[in-house]
């Protein structure tokens, strides 16, 4: 393969460790010093940490912590404390929310009660995450693009474990945690609510997410088609003629007729992947509390077309039987 | 050179891993055959490997050369019987072999027989068998809009076995710690009877037993105020339907349009039959297995002490015809239950 087309990290980011900028007044310390990793250096920075962990960050994962520990012991339990059966069955396993009959109560431990816990403090671990993040940014004096980028993913998150369900006036809508439990209950939410395909808000999050994808390649192939001219260092060379971002936007310009500007196509980037997360998060939202059947929503608005039929004799037998289940 | 070694290693690595992650899948060929209108998906999806493996497995007995009626009926030559009494003898014996080549071939008449006295009450079996002659009566007589003409006979269950291949028992789930942990409201295992799934592990009890609703998608666009199923009752129903589509062989268009899994239009007519299929497997949980169950010895009861029981495996035996169509009513009209 010919080398100059830069698809793998051939360079080692190594240096003398460095601690980052002075931290200021606060409580806790930075932890660890003089680590590197030469397989991280294969992806990026070799220097792990020191990290500053703070009190957010150590409360975001004791409570992070607390909610595995809940979920994995309880589907220990559901093999009988087997630990062979706990890895061979993990994916199946799950803890499942309380059922319809409870609503919006505190049910037993084993009937909900577990899942309400293991939620609270995951919702805790992942707020307090949020402003973590946050926090760190604003004491680099960066913008806090990423902690709202993160926000947008904890709406969807919200809507689908406490919003939609409060909204529902059930905790048993929300989403069991679990590998495949949680995939089912995708499907048969889908199915229930007569198929979220026919949801335009589904529709913009799907748009938005396989658009974050193509630009996520296209941007990436195109920062590493130009590296031989030095365009991985972007920022520096917005304003400069005849550069390596230059060629880059040149390029996509020839081939569509515009391009994104070495600035704008990150905003391109992060308006894209969140949007997915926003508008999906509407859609959830939407779905059993506003719209009862998206199928039937979608003929009504002329957004499901009329097939001719192809089998004219097949009626719902149970019109015929006078309505026996 | 060495770099090559590492090459080839990472490959193996590679092919490893996607071997271990396909092995779940099922190799080509696939075949699909559009039965519903262009582009809306509705293909009946098929691997002819494998269902020619299914059609090898069939072995599908030659009927019984038929006999000349003696003129006697069966209940002038024999004591006790109770049901097949106006049958002609000669047919009537014809009829005895031929049960006993579909479910006891290596027992023979000892299976449901006691010793020299072929009267006597004395084996459960008979008490069953006699339910099931009844059965298989009622099915051809009565539930022709899912068993057609073809209808069935013994055999398209029992294939040669006292008991058919294929039955189900209530499923308590597997053994849980109990106490306050968690309880896994019926899911969330490896499920043989949803297609190895984590959707609930026995949806027989609540849609082939009892008569909990199946339908779980609303009928109109917005809310209209009326109390629908939940989410997690419309598990209940794809854990039937995965049962279906594995018993069957098919896929979920065979009967509907995906695009709207309740609706009825565009749907096929497989699904009517469909329809009838599940009320028939559940008439007769609840009209003739049931009720044996006070009958049966414990060796045959499930571990909640209930009896074996019908789903659509049963017949099916993971094709969409079972026995593949093949007539064997045509040959014992005693079965058809119009006498």
């Amino acid at each position: 393969m010919a080398e100059y087309q830069n698809i793998f990290t051939r360079v080692q980011v190594r240096a003398p460790a460095d601690p980052g900028v002075p931290l200021g007044r606060t409580i806790w310390p930075r932890y660890g010093k003089d680590l590197h990793s030469y397989w991280l250096g294969k992806f990026g920075d070799a220097q792990i940490g020191p990290v500053y962990l703070g009190t957010t960050g150590l409360a975001s994962l004791l409570c992070g912590f607390i909610a595995i520990e809940i979920i994995g012991l309880n589907m220990w339990a559901s093999v009988n404390w087997d630990p062979i059966q706990f890895v061979r069955q993990l994916p199946w396993l799950a803890l499942e929310p309380p059922s319809p009959e409870y609503g919006l109560s505190l049910p037993p431990l084993a009937e909900g009660g577990w899942w309400l816990m293991a939620g609270f403090f995951l919702t805790a671990s992942i707020l307090l995450w949020w402003l973590r993040m946050y926090r760190r940014a604003k004491a680099l004096g960066m913008g806090t693009h990423v902690a709202w980028a993160f926000a947008a993913a904890i709406w969807l998150y919200l809507v689908l474990g406490l919003i939609r369900p409060v909204v529902m006036g059930s905790w048993s809508e929300a989403v069991p945690f679990g590998i495949f439990p949680h995939l089912d209950w995708t499907a048969a939410f889908s199915i229930r609510y007569g198929n979220l395909f026919y949801n335009p808000f589904h529709m913009l999050s799907i748009a938005f997410l396989y658009g974050s994808v193509l630009l996520f390649a296209m941007h990436g192939a195109t920062i590493l088609a130009v590296t031989r001219y030095g365009g991985d260092r972007e920022v520096e060379q917005i304003v400069d003629r005849g550069t390596a971002s230059e060629r880059a936007g040149l390029f996509w310009r020839w081939t569509m007729g515009f391009n994104a500007s070495m600035e704008s196509i990150h905003r391109w980037a992060w308006w894209f992947a969140v949007l997915t997360t926003i508008t999906g998060g509407i859609g959830i939202l939407l779905t059993g509390t506003v719209v009862d059947n998206w199928y039937l929503w979608g003929v009504k608005h002329g957004l499901a077309p009329e097939y001719p039929i192809v089998f004219p004799d097949v009626v719902d037998p149970a019109m015929n039987t006078g309505g026996s289940p | 050179m060495i770099r090559r070694l590492k090459t080839a290693r990472l490959m193996q690595m590679l092919s490893l891993l996607m071997v271990v992650f396909l092995a779940g899948c099922e190799r080509p060929p696939v075949d699909s055959e559009q039965q519903g209108f262009r582009g809306t998906g509705m293909v009946d999806v098929t691997n002819p490997r494998l269902a020619s493996d299914l059609l090898e497995q069939l072995n599908i007995p030659d009927p019984l050369p038929a006999v000349q009626p003696s003129g006697t009926l069966a209940s002038e030559v024999y004591e006790n019987v109770q049901i097949l009494g106006d049958l002609d003898v000669a047919e009537f014996n014809r009829f005895m072999a031929a049960i006993t080549e579909w479910v006891s071939p290596d027992e023979g008449c000892a299976y449901c027989h006691q010793g020299a006295n072929f009267a006597a009450e004395g084996v459960y079996t008979k008490t069953v068998t006699r339910r099931m002659i009844q059965m298989t009566q009622d099915i051809n007589s009565n539930w022709s809009n899912h068993v057609g003409a073809t209808g069935v006979t013994c055999y398209t269950c029992h294939e040669g076995q006292n008991l058919p291949s294929e039955i189900w028992y209530e499923n308590p789930g597997p053994q849980r710690a109990g106490g306050f942990t968690a309880s896994t409201a019926g899911q969330n295992y490896p499920a043989p009877a949803a297609a190895d799934s984590s959707l609930p592990y026995d949806p027989f009890s609540p849609f082939l037993l009892g008569d909990m609703e199946i339908r779980v998608v609303g009928d109109t666009a917005l809310p209209d105020g009326t109390t629908l199923p939940a989410t997690k009752q419309t598990e209940e129903t794809y854990s039937l339907m995965m049962h279906m589509s594995d018993a069957l062989g098919v896929n979920c268009t065979y009967c509907h349009n995906s695009r709207s899994f309740g609706a009825w239009e565009g749907s096929s007519p497989a699904r009517v039959t469909a329809w009838y299929g599940i009320r028939m497997a559940r008439g007769l949980n609840n009209e003739y297995i049931e009720p044996l169950t006070g009958v049966l010895p414990e060796n045959r009861l499930g571990p909640l002490g209930d009896a074996p029981k019908i789903n659509c495996a049963t017949c099916h035996q993971g094709l969409n015809l079972p026995l593949n169509g093949a007539d064997m009513l045509q040959y014992h009209s005693v079965l058809s239950g119009d006498d």
